[in-house]
């Protein structure tokens, strides 16, 4: 464990379009924040605008996003578009939630290193941040 | 130095953004950055909102933040939540309070982390806040930590300090206490659609009048910030204390007060970081082993600890 006043890993957890299930996003809030991470968390219901600019504004190592709805291939590509249209291009991207096996290959060619479905323990997925960035 | 400062000077969000974190890491880059940037702050008017965890401080942050901007100024917001003690990382969720704010390119928002910082702010919020100053905002609004009683660090970092208070949360002895309470330039009653308010305004206002003759009363508002009620009156209250601290003197006095805390806090902070790096493990280790045990009281023991390094 670092010493309190240490830089941090900074991650923006976010629920990009209308459903309004944000437990699983809370429980990876949780879990980063137990394993040493600064989580910026903003709510149910964002625009991939909103996702971008608060990447953006919070300066951010990563970006997860959490969807139930099944509008990942949607919404994922525009949150990305948004995020290079604001120069924001060196951001750890993973995402989780309902996701077939059949969109991996689309999200990894988005961008998303890391997808996570129900059941990933969530210790995993903190390991997966900490291998990817660096502090 | 890179063109960070540059790209920023000519109003680059992201270069503000980058900016910001290398100064709360407290970084080599980040060091200079300021070095090159506090020239440009000293414009801005910063706004302190403190409170109890609940008390609508976030929301009524966001919703003076709006009222700001349809006065026509830009506003930055500095909202701080706490480290956990344990794993030193934190949940930030203030944004959740501000998201009519989201996408308007004259509001910016930055959530901090407290980094073991007692007081209900951050380690770096001088400098952060010096920063968003720099960068041109009219007005900077510094959201504290959910403060109990006795979080009155943000008073030296901005220039109004706003309470907020809500009804139903104690009786007037509450209110008599020291503490929090004397740092307030304007106290607010939010949530004032909730039973009670009218009484906890007469409350304040009985207790203000307790005051010495002469002295600067705190001005009361009540707000219903969730529905955007009271703001108007909240940002004339603000415009009304700019004016009494330009026209009494106080505005020059609180600056040389501020400016004079920080660099004593600075400066203790080095001394802090030279005694633990001059010192060896081992010598602390015996030390601290006395102390548990009993053969050495703790003030010989840090004497003994900044002699080492200051002799």
């Amino acid at each position: 464990m670092t010493a309190p006043t240490a830089a941090k890993i900074r991650v923006l957890i976010a629920k990009p379009g209308l459903d309004g299930h944000d437990r699983g996003a809370k429980v990876v809030a949780r879990a980063l924040r137990d394993g040493g991470c600064e989580v910026i968390y903003t709510g149910i219901r964002q625009t991939p605008q909103m996702i971008a600019e608060a990447a953006l504004q919070e300066d951010v190592d990563v970006v997860g996003l959490s969807i139930l709805s099944g509008a990942h291939l949607e919404l994922f590509p525009r949150v990305v578009d948004e995020l290079k249209s604001r120069g924001v291009d060196d951001v750890l991207l993973f995402c989780g939630g309902i996701i077939p096996e059949e969109d991996t290959r689309a999200l990894e060619a988005l961008g998303f290193k890391a997808i996570f479905r129900p059941g990933t323990n969530t210790q995993d997925i903190v390991k997966f941040v900490y291998e990817h960035v660096q502090k | 130095m890179d063109d960070l400062v540059e790209r920023f000077l000519n109003g680059e969000r992201r270069a503000l953004a980058r900016v910001i974190s290398r100064v709360e890491n407290e970084t080599p880059e980040g060091r200079e950055y300021l070095r090159a940037l506090f020239p440009h702050s000293g414009k801005a008017h910063t706004i302190g909102i403190t409170g109890g965890a609940g008390s609508g401080k976030s929301t009524l942050t966001g919703a003076l933040a709006a009222e700001y901007r349809r006065r026509g100024h830009t506003v930055g917001i500095v909202a701080v939540d706490p480290s956990s003690p344990f794993s030193h990382g934190a949940i930030l969720g203030d944004r959740i309070r501000m998201q009519d704010l989201a996408l308007d390119p004259g509001v910016y928002v930055r959530s901090m982390a407290s980094r073991g910082a007692l007081g209900g702010l951050a380690p770096t919020i001088d400098d952060v806040v010096s920063v968003m100053d720099a960068f041109g905002f009219d007005y900077v609004l510094i959201e504290t930590v959910g403060a109990g009683q006795d979080e009155v660090e943000v008073a030296g970092t901005a220039l109004t300090t706003i309470l907020v208070n809500n009804p139903g949360t104690g009786d007037d002895i509450q209110a008599l206490k020291a503490g929090i309470i004397e740092i307030a330039d304007i106290l607010v009653v939010n949530k004032a659609d909730h039973p009670g308010a009218d009484i906890l305004v007469s409350q304040l206002q009985a207790l203000l009048s307790l005051a010495p003759a002469g002295s600067r009363r705190p001005v009361i508002v009540k707000t219903t910030a969730i529905k955007g009620e009271g703001l108007d009156k909240l940002a004339d209250a603000v415009a009304e204390h700019r004016q009494y601290l330009e026209s009494s003197g106080q505005l020059a006095e609180q600056r040389s007060q501020d400016a004079r805390h920080q660099v004593l806090a600075i400066a203790r902070a080095i001394l802090l970081e030279r005694i633990r790096r001059g010192t060896p493990e081992e010598q602390l280790a015996a030390l601290v082993d006395q102390v548990a045990n009993r053969q050495l009281d703790p003030h010989t023991a840090a004497e003994a600890l900044a002699a080492a390094v200051t002799a």
